[in-house]
């Protein structure tokens, strides 16, 4: 996706792609449809992975179509935010070993992805999140321990999806992008500017439901980021069994929308990228999809073993590659983070951490009436019959003890 | 195929004002009792929903300029803008995971699948989610949606075209299933599943779609604004299609025609045979099945889906847990073959038929008695 920051998007979306419009439409951008659509030649990246600011020709878009910088204030409360996403998902992996919580799929390596993903939508903006985006839920602003419910076992959900506008989390793959265009198209009905980020993995792309959601989104020209987490595997299977395309970014172009790949180790090309893709949306470009390049740096869950499909060597090659050094090294050197700073943000993560010690230790009492209450809106009659019956028996039980 | 199906309502009252003028526009062709399709019926029930709440919006394959290849959506379009009645892309599961995140927003989707055995792929939206969503949201994610699946057989569709896939979405815990058989239900039944706060897959029988009907729309959009002022309504009950005294049979869907025309030609052999329209299977009406039984002592469950593992078993399981002392025989199931659904020239050996029905009565141990 090429599009400078110098020129607005088009008030209205083609009506149709091939039908000229869409051609007619770009002249607005200078660009032709192909360097519209297409990914650039290479990922975006403006944060080396030593933590040094990338020369602008050399970021990985085209002169005269780079992204901006985002300021000084924004980049430090994403920081902040990386900082308590990797505490969680250590912490988190720590209360699975204790047995505290069922499973969990951490995102350790991925969390600049999941910052940006919380970060560059506004408030009456939804997020469709998978199973690995915990720390994106919470950066969003939903309680942790809530979060985590899903994982500790008593209810296969923990939070009220209506509460900062983001989709329960979705094991079955892709399935949450369709939910995601759904609320998207609502809201352009009622004329609301709402714009939605729907997340999914690289071996998700693969699902019939991704290219159901892409295609209804780019037919319908909704306002939906389609974010990809590529981080190299689903479980076991690396993104060659995948898929052959040049990039996931190119997946894009096939539906009619444009596409971009950015290092997602890059908070802060994550931040320009995810920006300018939420911005454009907003405008009325209709969808685009973002691949970041990641990588899972532990295993899919506790319960896999990632030694027995990929070598030490290539997990270190991505140690060097972490965002959150880069983060703190850049952020250090640009002198906008402060040693006070890093008290601070260590604290605050700190704090998260003994809040999700705190809530996943101690025991829960989970009441078997609530298998019936939720079923429907009000219980069945038959629904009603085996609520008794379980009570019943587990009163019986009690006398008998 | 005649519908001798009624309901007599007593209910009187205002019309709401959107009803009122949706009807005034046509109330000079629909004062009283008229002639009605199924298809008609159905196609009023989605006008009215429509004009009552904008949150009502149609969508599928074809349902758009066309209406429909059952032109079930026919003219809604026209009336009311291609924002609210609208074709998708060729894809299932797309259309009922969009219509979840709309109803997730504020909408109350009413989406067609084309035919029963092109619903496929939507299954995982359907069991994995529309399902499920109210439970793991414990209630906080409502989605009022409706599936409409023109359904079953009997119309001599090439493959694909005809499945009774009732089964399916009954064993899936949190969906609705409705089973509309007459004229008046198709109407009365559509908009209380478009009034529900739960997800309904409302299967309407392909075969009786242009079977007719008298009904007065008049008195049912009075019945609908009567229970909608009241918070009553008739969801999830079954209804005694027929009364009779000597054995019940049980329906729904396609095969409470084939039900009463096996009960009137009982009549002529001096039988009285009791029909119960079963209309929700999920919900299912217990009582009022059960009510039938205790009285006739004898039961027939006919449908035209495989009987193995089917709703129809679930039927004479429930029955039999709930009326084993008043039972004077075991009860009989009519139904499909356990075979794929036959090709249009071998159909007709398939489907339960009133011989077929009056065969299993037949065998219902007359000779003692209960």
């Amino acid at each position: 996706m090429t599009i400078s920051a110098n020129h607005e998007a088009p008030d209205e979306a083609p009506a149709m792609p091939g039908d000229g419009a869409l051609a007619e439409s770009l002249l607005k951008f200078g660009i032709s449809v192909e360097d519209y659509m297409l990914p650039a030649r290479h990922q975006i990246q403006m944060v080396t992975p030593d933590g040094v600011l990338v020369p602008l020709g050399e970021q990985g878009t085209q002169p005269g179509h780079e992204y901006p910088l985002p300021d000084d204030s924004e980049l430090l409360a994403a920081y902040e935010q990386l900082v308590i996403g990797r505490r969680v998902n250590d912490q988190n992996s720590a209360l699975v070993r204790q047995g505290r919580m069922a499973v969990y799929p951490s995102s350790h390596g991925q969390e600049a992805c999941q910052v940006a993903a919380a970060l560059c939508i506004a408030d009456g903006d939804w997020m469709f999140p998978t199973y690995r985006d915990s720390v994106a839920i919470m950066a969003r602003g939903i309680d942790p321990v809530q979060v985590m419910t899903l994982f500790r076992g008593d209810w296969h959900g923990g939070y009220n999806p209506h509460e900062r506008n983001v989709g329960i989390q979705s094991t079955p793959l892709t399935t949450q992008l369709l939910h995601g265009v759904g609320v998207a198209h609502a809201a352009k009905l009622r004329g609301e500017k709402t714009v939605v980020l729907a997340m999914c993995g690289d071996g998700a792309t693969s699902e019939g439901d991704f290219h159901e959601a892409l295609n209804f989104a780019a037919v319908f020209k909704l306002p939906v980021i389609f974010f990809v987490q590529n981080n190299k595997y689903a479980i076991s299977v690396p993104l060659a069994q995948q898929s052959a395309a040049p990039s996931l970014a190119h997946k894009a172009v096939g539906y009619g929308m444009p596409g971009e790949r950015v290092d997602g180790n890059d908070l802060v090309a994550l931040l320009a990228v995810l920006g300018r893709a939420v911005k454009l949306a907003r405008e009325g470009s209709g969808p685009l999809l973002v691949e970041a390049h990641t990588y899972r740096m532990q295993a899919h869950t506790n319960a896999d073993d990632a030694t027995r499909y990929r070598e030490d060597s290539e997990v270190a090659e991505w140690q060097a590659k972490d965002p959150l050094t880069r983060m703190k090294t850049y952020l250090t050197g640009k002198g906008v983070l402060s040693s006070e700073d890093e008290t601070r943000i260590a604290g605050r993560a700190e704090a998260v951490a003994a809040q999700l010690r705190q809530g996943l230790g101690e025991d829960v009492t989970v009441d078997p009436q609530d298998l019936f209450r939720h079923v429907f809106s009000s219980p069945t009659p038959q629904l009603e019959k085996q609520s008794a019956m379980l009570a019943d028996e587990l009163a019986r039980e009690e006398a008998a003890q | 195929m005649s519908q001798t199906l009624t309901t007599p309502s007593a209910a009187n009252g205002n019309v709401s004002a959107a009803t009122a003028k949706a009807a005034a526009k046509v109330a000079s062709s629909e004062e009283g009792p008229q002639s009605l399709t199924l298809a008609k019926a159905i196609n009023t029930a989605l006008v009215d929903a429509m004009h009552e709440d904008e949150a009502v919006i149609v969508f599928g394959e074809d349902v758009g300029t066309l209406g429909g290849v059952f032109r079930i959506t026919d003219g809604l379009t026209k009336s009311f803008g291609d924002q609210r009645c609208f074709d998708t892309p060729l894809a299932e599961s797309g259309i009922v995971g969009m219509a979840v995140g709309m109803a997730m927003n504020g909408m109350r989707p009413v989406v067609e699948m084309q035919f029963d055995a092109f619903a496929y792929p939507a299954f995982e939206q359907i069991v994995s989610h529309v399902a499920k969503m109210h439970n793991r949201t414990k209630g906080a994610v409502k989605l009022p949606m409706v599936i409409r699946i023109p359904y079953a057989g009997g119309i001599g569709g090439v493959e694909h075209h005809c499945d009774s896939s009732e089964a399916y979405y009954a064993h899936t815990a949190g969906l609705k299933v409705y089973a509309p058989a007459t004229v008046a239900d198709g109407y009365r039944m559509l908009r209380e599943a478009i009034d529900s706060d739960d997800p309904v897959i409302f299967l309407e029988p392909k075969k009786l779609y242009w079977s007719k009907d008298l009904v007065d729309l008049q008195e049912l959009r009075e019945q609908h604004a009567d229970n909608t002022r009241a918070g009553t309504s008739g969801e999830g009950r079954a209804a005694v299609a027929r009364a009779g005294t000597d054995a019940t049979l049980i329906a729904y869907g396609p095969s409470v025609p084939t039900a009463l025309a096996a009960a009137a030609a009982a009549a002529e052999e001096g039988r009285s045979l009791e029909v119960i329209d079963v209309r929700s299977i999920v919900p299912f009406d217990d009582e009022t099945v059960q009510a039938s039984v205790r009285k006739t002592g004898r039961a027939v469950v006919i449908a035209e889906a495989h009987g193995f593992a089917s709703v129809a078993s679930e039927i004479v399981a429930r029955v039999q847990e709930g009326c084993f002392h008043h039972l004077a025989a075991p009860i009989r199931r009519v139904t499909g073959f356990d075979v794929p659904y036959p090709a249009p020239k071998l159909e007709h050996y398939y489907l339960p038929g009133v011989d077929r029905i009056l065969d299993a009565v037949d065998d219902l141990q007359w000779e003692d008695q209960p």
